[in-house]
Parts: structure tokens; C-alpha cells; sequence
């Protein structure tokens, strides 16, 4: 961990410090069962089109009822062993699907059928879970016009090395997808954002005319999304839009080679490359099917954890704990962290001092230190409009350095959460017809949950 | 289930740089200690007293209150210890023990505890006790009434109280080098400038306090003094006498600098500070008081949330 120097004068500074060389992923085996997160939520009146027992094959397209349309792609063979409820961040409703895998491998071909059309839709129907989470559903949304799409070969997060890696051995294959990513959406402009240090092996990225390398500083946060347009495409996104809304798509270099997969061999890609970053901070890369439980990863890996420790989906700065091994990879876990009890940074309830340090280290410019006085007073509104909430760009750094240790990056998310689940509970009611006033509300509710729901799905994207 | 092991669920980010708001206490302690030894040695035995209990007076008072207001105890983070070294360095070695009591009960209770513990007082606590004990009991934490039984060996008049009261030609022979090394009256804690400064200068090194706040302070002060210099030199000071002498260094380093009520965003500090430094000197120079330092500070408090407001535009920030 960097601890605060002695001369605290000068700001901490991160460096995303990419690979020299790429790394070798080590192969994780099948898993003997795996795991598949549905966003909706279980309702038991409703009749579930998958029920225990039901055999599914890879790459087959799983719904949970008729009337969805959120799916995700089996990344295994076998039976179906246990459709349960379980509770996600802040509280959200959604569904766990258990599958025991059999060990003869068959392939669905559901999308084979379809894979001689590169279109969006179809991109949309069957690629939205492609390992790196292209951003599929935003862009097949016909009010969506790209125009520049933006392949970020560095890691979001600190220590993450999955991108990187992969920008560095698939260079052809990222190009490939490059090419259908283009045709699919008639974007004008392609660019590949890379460190300095990913010039030499990855340079090479693209090929195709009009993909553009663009170099992006290795100092942490110049690698997440909204820095990249502030910095590489000088465009800000306002407040509250996201950057599709600016004719902007990002994908990873993860995404962009499993697109070309795709296409070219008829077969969903659902092996999912990410980075373990252990106790001591060494890092190394496996390549694991879609629903592995963790446990099988760290087995493999040679970690062993106890009581009190931390197990973190994604990287230091952006990541999220988990409470249990048995967590299974998904299609935007590009990394897993675990720290010792000893190395575990505690949170505290203690005010804030008005020492500026959050003010100063914020690259977007927030006044934190007003912003999070409204949080946590509940006055998200006045956070919003006056205090830069929507501003802030997730990177964590207030956190990081606030000595009275309060968990800012947290009342931040919360009151945006809040903000939307308010958004959401307005809307429908100013929208619903009026009838009985139980009908109004019971739709009313209903729509809530979806729509806050999708709020939360597309925050992840982006 | 039963075996399975328990995690620690937290939020984002996972890693912390260690700073911590009793790390920041104590080493302001520490800066501020050189100056408050030094008062201990020119001074005695009274100067230990005022001190000692200042100090146990600020925590116990922090305690009582975190005891009636049944919430937890606060005294561990330092800052009541703070408030209370920093208060009795403010008084003068001869300060009786009812206005250590009286003015620790004001700066803790009154300046910090009532608006919700640290971080959320507007006010400086040791400044505003100084200016209630200033309003009501002057006449004791008058330096040249409290001191009137000492003798230094060199010149003993308090150089801010002398220049008010008698002109630039009392203060004459008063070299900077003299208030530097603390050859001068003053309050026990005030008068070694050059400890003063190297704790200031230690705190801004390790980014405890903000240098723009001190500088633009101690800018103020000097630039206020030669304008008034400049229009009537034989009734004003220069800028040396009001830089090293009276309140002016340990409220630039130690006072103005407060966390919880002054600003954060570069160009509020700067006109913070600058303000600050200019109300000291016109205070002194055409106030009724001799030093205008806590006033300055005061008034410097109240409009810092409004200073605060002139910020950098965040980034996508439409409006």
C-alpha cells in the first residue's frame, strides 16, 4: 500500500505501472459447478423458464421468465441445479443460477445461426455478457449515434493487468474487432488509448484505416473512462449524461478481441481473463470460465485466506468486497484482490476536519469536503445541484487520503443511488394513467424497481 | 454455511494512505512546542502552571462534555489537547488559575463542542476565548500588567503595547534578531519567533497546515505596516515589530490555519490570509485594541464559507 511520505506537501501520486513483459495466464479448470448472476429479481409467481434439472449447453442463451429480455450466455454444459434470490449492492433483488457442469462439453448454436450478420442487434441479442461487458444494449438503442469508439488497452483500476496483457499478445485479434466494432456501428473514428510503455508491443494495434493510437499518462486516474474524453477526445460529458450520450463508445481490449472471436468462429467467447493480486501485491493472470467460484481461483493460485480478511472484485481504488468464496467470476470481473486482516484499511464515523486534502487531490474539481458534508446529511439534492455530485468521476483519491477516514466514494455512490431510486419513484407516477389508485401504485412500484434497475446496469457499463 | 470463514465487507477504496486526524494533533503539538518550552524556561514555575493547566483543563472540559452529551469520548484525537497547549502559550505567565478555567471552558465547550466536536466549529476556539477574555477580563491578560514582577536583563516592555501606546520611538532599539531569539515581553508561548517559525515551517512540510493560509497571513501583515509607515512614519511601527512581536507568528501558523474555519480552495485561502494579516495591523494600528490578531482571526472565520465559494469549475459541470 503507498503510505503518505514524510513531506506530505507534495501530492501522493499513483502510477498505473503497466507490465514489462506480458504475463502468461495460468489456466483455471472447468469448475465441477458454476454461478450466473441475473440482475432481475426471483419473483416465485412468476413461471420461471429455467427450473432444476433443465439441461443447457455453452453459449446457449438463458432467460429467466418468457417475458424478459435480460439474459445471460451459459458458459457451461450441464443441469441446472438451483435457481436462488440473493441481494446485491445496495440492496438490489436479483438472482443466482446455479449449474452443475457435466463433463462432455456441447456448444449451443444459437448464435452460429446468426453470426454471418455483423449487426448491433445481433451483437445486442447475444454479446452484452462477452467477457469486458461491451456496452452492446446502450448502442443498440436507436437513439444512440456513435461516433468515435475508444479501446482502452490500461486497466481502469491500479494493479490490473488484464488489459494490458491482452493488448499486448492478441494485437490481431483486437484489430479484427476493431473492424466489426466499426462496421456495426458506421462509427467514424477508432482510437486505441495506451501508456507509453504498451507503444512497443501494442503499437501495432488496428491496423485498419482510421483507428487512431492515442497515449494516455500513466498516472492514475488518466485511464478511467471520463478522463479519457477529457484528456485524449477533449470533450467533457455534462453532469448526469453518460458518454454514449456524446457519440462515444468504450470498449476494453478484452471486449474488442472476444467480439472478433465471435464473428469469426460462430462460438460466444465465455472464458474470462483477470487478474489475482495477492497478499503481498504480486499479481498473476488466469484465464477462467465465466461462473468459476473464486475458491477454485484461489486453490490455483496458492492463497489462503482467514477470518478478517478481504476479498475485492476489481482493483484497490474502484473494486467492491465480496462476502463469500464461492462468488463466481462474471463478465466484467477483470480482477480479484485479497488482503490480509493486518493490511485491511478500516473506515470511521469521525466528522469531517475541513482539511482541503480530498479538495486538492480530486481530479474533477469537486469541493468534496461541502459535497460530502450534504451526503451525509441526506441532502442529496442540494449535493446535485450545488455541490458537483454528478461531477465526480468514482476514482476513489478522496478516500484514499481523508484522515478523518470517512468513507466519501461510498456517500457518493449512495447519493447517487438515491437520487435515481427518487428520479425513478417520480416519474412513473406523473406518466401512470389514472385508475384505481392500488393499480397506480402497484405499477407504479413495479416500474421502480426495473428502472432504477437498469440505472445501476448502466453505471456498470459505463 | 456453518464453517464457512467471515470476510471484512467494506466499501471502495480499499487502501488508505495512514493519515489520521491524532497524527495531525500531536505533531502540531510538536511544532508548537520549541516556542512553548522556551516560555517555560524565560518564565518558570507560573509559565509551567498556566500551561499544565490549560492543557488538563482543555481535555477535562472535552471529557465532561463527551460525558453529559453521552457520546463517545473524543479526548483520544488530540485536539483537546491542542486547543488547551495553544491556549495557555496565548496567555501570559502571570494569568490566574480562574482564567485558565474560564477560558478553557470557552474555547472548548463554547468554541468547538457546542457546534458538534471537531471539524465543526466556524470559529477559531483559542481565538474566540482570547476575545471573550479580552471584552470581559483585560486587565488580566494584559502582558505588561501580568509581567510586572519580572526581570529579564533586557527590554522589557511588551513591543506591540509600547508602539501603541507610546509610538515607533519606543520600540526603537528592538531589532528583529531580538524578537527572533525571544528577547522580548510577550505571552509564554509568543515571544520565540524563530520556534514559531520552524514549526510552522515543519507543519507546512508535512502538508499539516496550508502554507497559502500563513503565507498570505504574514503578506497581509507586512504589507498593511509599510502603508502605514509609508503615510506617517512617526506614528506607526514598521513591518519587523508587527511580524515578530505580539500574537502575529503563532496565529499565522497556528491559529488562522485551523482546519475546520478556513478554506481550502486556493484563491479563498490566499484572500483569507491576506485579510487576516491587513485587520491585524489596522487593529493595532487604529483600533482600540493592542493586538488585533484574534479579531483578525475571528472576522477572517466568519467570512470564510463565503470565500469558500469561489472554486474551480468541476469538470462537465454544466452550469
Amino acid at each position: 500500500m503507498i503510505k503518505r511520505s514524510f513531506f506530505g506537501l507534495a501530492k501522493p501520486r499513483f502510477v498505473y505501472e503497466p507490465l514489462d513483459s506480458p504475463m502468461k495466464p495460468e489456466r483455471i479448470p472447468m469448475p465441477r459447478k458454476a454461478t450466473l448472476h441475473f440482475d432481475q429479481p426471483l419473483d416465485r409467481r412468476d413461471a420461471l423458464s429455467l427450473n432444476p434439472g433443465d439441461k443447457v449447453k455453452t453459449g446457449q442463451k438463458l432467460v429467466l421468465t418468457e417475458d424478459s429480455d435480460d439474459y445471460i450466455i451459459s458458459p457451461v454444459t450441464g443441469a441446472v441445479s438451483s435457481v436462488s434470490a440473493f441481494i446485491g449492492d445496495f440492496g438490489a433483488s436479483r438472482t443466482a443460477l446455479s449449474i452443475d457442469v457435466a463433463e462432455e462439453e456441447e456448444i449451443d448454436s444459437g448464435f452460429s445461426e446468426v453470426s454471418g450478420d455483423v449487426s448491433l442487434d445481433n451483437a445486442a441479442q447475444y454479446l452484452q455478457h462477452l467477457p469486458g461487458n461491451p456496452p452492446f444494449r446502450a448502442l443498440a438503442d436507436p437513439r444512440t449515434k456513435i461516433e468515435t469508439i475508444v479501446v482502452t488497452g490500461l486497466d481502469s483500476d491500479l494493479l490490473v493487468a488484464t488489459n494490458q496483457n491482452i493488448v499486448q499478445t492478441h494485437v490481431n485479434a483486437i484489430s479484427r474487432g476493431i473492424s466489426i466494432l466499426k462496421k456495426m456501428t458506421h462509427a467514424k473514428y477508432v482510437i486505441v488509448a495506451l501508456p507509453p510503455k504498451l507503444l512497443k508491443q501494442a503499437g501495432g494495434v488496428g491496423g485498419a484505416s482510421g483507428t487512431e493510437i492515442r497515449v494516455i499518462s500513466e498516472d492514475y486516474p488518466s485511464a478511467l473512462p471520463p478522463f479519457i474524453m477529457k484528456e485524449v477526445l477533449g470533450k467533457v460529458v455534462p453532469a448526469g449524461k453518460t458518454s454514449a450520450d456524446m457519440g462515444v463508445a468504450f470498449f476494453t481490449a478484452e471486449a474488442a478481441a472476444c467480439v472478433a472471436k465471435a464473428f469469426e468462429t460462430g462460438e460466444i467467447p465465455t472464458t474470462k481473463t483477470l487478474t489475482v493480486i495477492k497478499k503481498d501485491l504480486s499479481r498473476m493472470l488466469v484465464e477462467a470460465r465465466i461462473g468459476t467460484p473464486l475458491r477454485d481461483i484461489f486453490a490455483i493460485c496458492g492463497i489462503t485466506l482467514n477470518d478478517r480478511d478481504r476479498i475485492i472484485l476489481g482493483g484497490p481504488m474502484t473494486g467492491g468486497a465480496i462476502y463469500t468464496e464461492d462468488y463466481p467470476v462474471g463478465p466484467e470481473t477483470d480482477a480479484v484482490m485479497v488482503q490480509d486482516s493486518a493490511a485491511v484499511s478500516l473506515v470511521s464515523d469521525y466528522p469531517c476536519i475541513n482539511c482541503g486534502d480530498c479538495v486538492r487531490i480530486c481530479p474533477a474539481d469537486i469541493p468534496v469536503n461541502m459535497l460530502v458534508r450534504f451526503c451525509e446529511a441526506r441532502q442529496y439534492e442540494t449535493a446535485a445541484d450545488e455541490y458537483d455530485l454528478y461531477s465526480c468521476i468514482e476514482c476513489g483519491l478522496c478516500t484514499f487520503v481523508c484522515p478523518s477516514r470517512i468513507p466519501i466514494f461510498q456517500y457518493i455512490r449512495l447519493a447517487k443511488y438515491e437520487m435515481a431510486k427518487a428520479e425513478a419513484e417520480i416519474e412513473p407516477v406523473e406518466e401512470a394513467p389514472v385508475e384505481t389508485p392500488e393499480d397506480t401504485t402497484a405499477e407504479g412500484a413495479e416500474e421502480t424497481v426495473e428502472e432504477s434497475q437498469e440505472e445501476t446496469a448502466e453505471e456498470t457499463d459505463a | 454455511m456453518l464453517n464457512q470463514k467471515r470476510f471484512i465487507v467494506s466499501h471502495a477504496p480499499f487502501w488508505h494512505d495512514g493519515s489520521g486526524i491524532t497524527e495531525r494533533s500531536y505533531h502540531t503539538f510538536l511544532a508548537a512546542l520549541p516556542a512553548a518550552i522556551f516560555g517555560v524556561v524565560k518564565y518558570g514555575m507560573p509559565a509551567v502552571g498556566v500551561l499544565s493547566l490549560s492543557i488538563s483543563l482543555a481535555i477535562l472540559w472535552e471529557l465532561a462534555f463527551n460525558k453529559v452529551s453521552k457520546e463517545s469520548v473524543t479526548i483520544g484525537d488530540g485536539n483537546a489537547a491542542l486547543i488547551g497547549l495553544l491556549f495557555g502559550m496565548v496567555l501570559p505567565a502571570g494569568a490566574p488559575w480562574w482564567l485558565v478555567l474560564v477560558g478553557t471552558f470557552i474555547a472548548v465547550i463554547i468554541g468547538k463542542q457546542i457546534y458538534g466536536g471537531i471539524g465543526g466549529n466556524p470559529f477559531n476556539p483559542i481565538a474566540m476565548a482570547m476575545a471573550i477574555l479580552m471584552l470581559s477580563w483585560g486587565f488580566y491578560i494584559d502582558i505588561d500588567v501580568s509581567l510586572i514582577h519580572y526581570d529579564f536583563g533586557h527590554y522589557a516592555l511588551y513591543p506591540i503595547g509600547a508602539l501603541k501606546h507610546f509610538g515607533p520611538s519606543a520600540v526603537e532599539g528592538v531589532t528583529a534578531a531580538d524578537l527572533l531569539m525571544g528577547n522580548q515581553a510577550g505571552a509564554i508561548g509568543t515571544t520565540f519567533g524563530l520556534g514559531l517559525i520552524l514549526g510552522g515551517v515543519y507543519l507546512i512540510l508535512r502538508n499539516f497546515i496550508r502554507w497559502e493560509i500563513c503565507l498570505s497571513f504574514l503578506v497581509g501583515v507586512v504589507l498593511t505596516a509599510l502603508m502605514f509607515k509609508a503615510n506617517d512614519a512617526a506614528r506607526f511601527g514598521g513591518p519587523v515589530i508587527h511580524l515578530f512581536s505580539g500574537y502575529t507568528l503563532i496565529g499565522a501558523f497556528f491559529l488562522a490555519t485551523e482546519d475546520s474555519s478556513s478554506p481550502v480552495n486556493f484563491v479563498p485561502m490566499i484572500i483569507y490570509g491576506l485579510v487576516g494579516g491587513m485587520l491585524t495591523v489596522l487593529i493595532r494600528n487604529i483600533g482600540a485594541w493592542i493586538d488585533g490578531v484574534f479579531l483578525a482571526i475571528l472576522i477572517i472565520n466568519t467570512i470564510n464559507p463565503l470565500l469558500d465559494k469561489i472554486r474551480p469549475k468541476a469538470i462537465g459541470k454544466v452550469v
